[in-house]
């Protein structure tokens, strides 16, 4: 099975949800839509599993077009934020419930409740009731509804935003594995960058409504086209500058001039240029003076620390900027530091927020020097 | 650390004691005075020991019979209160709209009855059910149904039963509605995708979703009938005969028509008692099995 969206739009009153989105998705292949919060990747959820109907364009399952399809014959599976369950069933009339309505027999409801009971290790709690079960417990039971319909189409919208971290990572590893034998296309809302790059997959990036950009995982985080797609693609938050370039020299919009051929030779005009915490690291007071490249002196705002890795808040006096350094540090709140930002991690992106391409950007003769 | 004692803030407590001495204490002490004590008149009074609770409670005597059939009416009112108001209640708000501007004025409408007084509810059905000018009463004469309320006990309890579910149903639809407005979106999304028809969106869905609100309405609704005094008393004030007098009623009768102190007085004791132990066994029983769900 494939599902297509041909430039599909959703106006709520004069609100444009969803804004020109053209995605495709092939049968056995794990999906990300990754955004923000309010971006869109319910609503396109929505639109995919028939709820709603697009105001625009054309939503197609096998190359037909399902507009007219009611939503209880589309073969259709969805896992939410929250953990749905009937709260008056037991969890093996829950797990059960789907198959019912749609007429299986006694026998096969049987057999293929007690596997995905197996599956998701329920088998313990068949006959109790939801609330009697943990978070992690009730949102498996909600997956292995999902699961035991063997739908085409499993729509997953951050099902694992409201569990521990610990089943998180566990149910994370799992899940795409849970469904990859069914050959279903699934489908895997997300905030987290990195919830993104663990799953991988193919992901399309949504910011407003619109999809920023699409395809690999991983060539996604590497080469983003545009600042939007940049930004919803880093957390912690892409560090920014906007520039101005004129006649060759490279200066902040105060008219500060950058250090020497930080960035690439540009033709003149406005740009903005962002980095990611890996391409960030901090300087010390006492090594400022030594170190060479692109250092910007200022002082620490906030530490948070991760374990392995440390993100360092440093108040450049323009913008505030993170760092990524590994290990634990204790960096305190108003030690004067600096931030060198790594050349070869800079995006450079146009006044209308498309980036402007490695190729496309002349490198000086620094690189080579070092 | 050294707390020190400071025996004024006494002074800041004494506002409360007086207020909850002089509006429960020193009342319910006189009632329980009147219930121990019998009088020869001339402001004389004896003790009486617990006669009055013996005659009161034994069905055979006088008072026993009247508080027996009392009890009766009430219960048997109370339990076709509950069975009316609270299926309409839930119904009706589920034809409550979810959305826009009818959501306000259906809201406005429903809680109309909530906040007309009592005594002005008794009177506008007193007149409403009158067979000769009344609207409901003229109709209902004419379309060839014998409908008396004051003449026809069985009018007469239709006509407060009525009465009492045009009042109250109201609130319980509002109960039931923010309970539905509090289930998520994502339960009636999960029902639609599995195919599940309304029947089933209710059974397995809205009414365990309302279990909680509806143990409320019902103790709500249950106290308020138990209770009830002043529609009644203005519509058929307890009759035709002794039909719709309510324990409310009878008490008026025996305590205030008849100054029959200590009979009036063991029988509010027992009254009250009687709705405190009905609400505490409800309440345990609905938070029992509420609790054993949430383990």
């Amino acid at each position: 099975m494939s599902v297509v969206l041909e430039h599909v739009g959703l106006r709520v009153g004069n609100d444009a949800v969803i804004d020109d989105v053209s995605l495709a998705f092939e049968r056995g292949t794990m999906n990300v839509l990754l955004g923000p919060t309010l971006s869109g990747k319910t609503t396109l959820m929505r639109l995919m599993a028939g709820l709603d109907r697009p105001s625009t364009g054309r939503i197609l399952v096998d190359g037909e077009d399902v507009a007219h399809v009611p939503v209880r014959r589309r073969s259709v599976a969805m896992v939410y934020q929250q953990f749905v369950n009937y709260p008056s069933l037991s969890v093996y009339e829950n797990i059960a419930s789907p198959l019912r309505v749609a007429g299986v027999g006694r026998a096969e409801i049987e057999s293929r409740v007690a596997e995905a009971a197996r599956v998701l290790r329920l088998e313990p709690f068949l006959r109790r009731l939801p609330a009697e079960l943990s978070g992690g417990q009730q949102q498996r039971t909600a997956i292995a509804r999902a699961l035991v319909k063997r739908a085409a189409l499993v729509l997953l919208d951050e099902p694992l935003a409201n569990l521990d971290y610990k089943l998180r990572e566990e149910l994370r590893e799992e899940l795409p594995r849970l469904f990859a034998e069914s050959g279903a296309i699934l489908v895997y809302a997300t905030t987290e960058p990195s919830e993104a790059l663990l799953l991988g997959g193919r992901t399309a990036t949504l910011w407003q409504g619109r999809v920023t950009q699409e395809g690999e995982t991983p060539s996604l985080y590497r080469d983003p086209g545009n600042v939007d797609a940049a930004r919803v693609f880093s957390d912690p938050p892409l560090n920014e500058l906007p520039v101005v370039v004129a006649g060759g020299r490279a200066r902040r919009s105060d008219g500060t001039p950058l250090p020497e051929a930080m960035i690439p030779s540009l033709p003149d005009g406005s740009y903005r240029i962002g980095f990611r915490v890996e391409h960030a690291s901090v300087v010390e007071q006492d090594d400022v003076a030594a170190s060479q490249g692109d250092v910007f002196p200022g002082t620490v705002s906030v530490t948070e620390i991760s374990g392995s890795e440390s993100f360092v808040h440093i108040d450049v006096g323009f913008a505030v900027w993170v760092c990524l350094v590994l290990g634990v540090h204790d960096w305190r709140p108003g030690a004067r530091a600096a931030v060198s930002v790594d050349r070869d991690g800079i995006f450079v992106f146009a006044p209308d927020g498309s980036r402007l391409q490695p190729s496309v950007v002349r490198r000086l003769p620094h690189a080579a020097t070092g | 650390m050294e707390k020190a004692i400071n025996n004024r803030a006494w002074f800041f407590v004494l506002p409360v004691l007086v207020f909850v001495l002089f509006s429960s204490l020193v009342p319910l002490m006189t009632v329980i005075n009147y219930s121990v004590q019998d009088t020869m008149g001339q402001n004389n009074f004896f003790f009486n020991g617990i006669a009055w609770f013996q005659n009161l409670l034994d069905p055979t005597t006088d008072i026993g019979g009247r508080f027996a059939a009392a009890l009766v009416r009430n219960l048997l009112f109370s339990f076709v209160v509950l069975l009316i108001e609270l299926p309409l209640g839930v119904g009706a708000a589920l034809c409550i709209p979810r959305h826009g501007w009818k959501v306000g004025a259906t809201l406005v409408l429903i809680a109309l009855p909530l906040l007309i007084p009592y005594n002005v509810v008794g009177t506008i059905w007193q007149i409403f059910a009158r067979a000769d000018i009344g609207l409901l009463g003229y109709v209902l004469t004419h379309l060839g149904i014998a409908y008396n309320d004051t003449q026809d006990p069985t009018s007469a309890w239709a006509t407060i039963l009525v009465m009492d579910v045009w009042h109250w149903t109201g609130m319980v639809a509002l109960l039931a509605y923010a309970g539905l407005k509090s289930i998520p979106d994502a339960f009636y999304q999960a029902a639609r995708i599995d195919g599940a028809g309304r029947w089933s969106v209710f059974r397995n869905i809205e009414l365990p979703k309302l279990q909680k609100v509806l143990v409320i309405a019902v103790l709500l609704r249950f106290m308020g009938s138990f209770m009830i005094y002043t529609e009644p008393s203005i519509v058929t004030g307890g009759g035709p005969g002794e039909s719709t007098s309510f324990l409310s009623l009878d008490l008026v009768k025996i305590a205030l028509g008849q100054v029959d102190l200590g009979n009036g007085a063991a029988m509010s004791l027992v009254y009250n008692l009687i709705t405190l132990t009905i609400c505490w066994v409800f309440f345990t029983v609905m938070t029992q099995l509420d609790r054993r769900k949430d383990v």
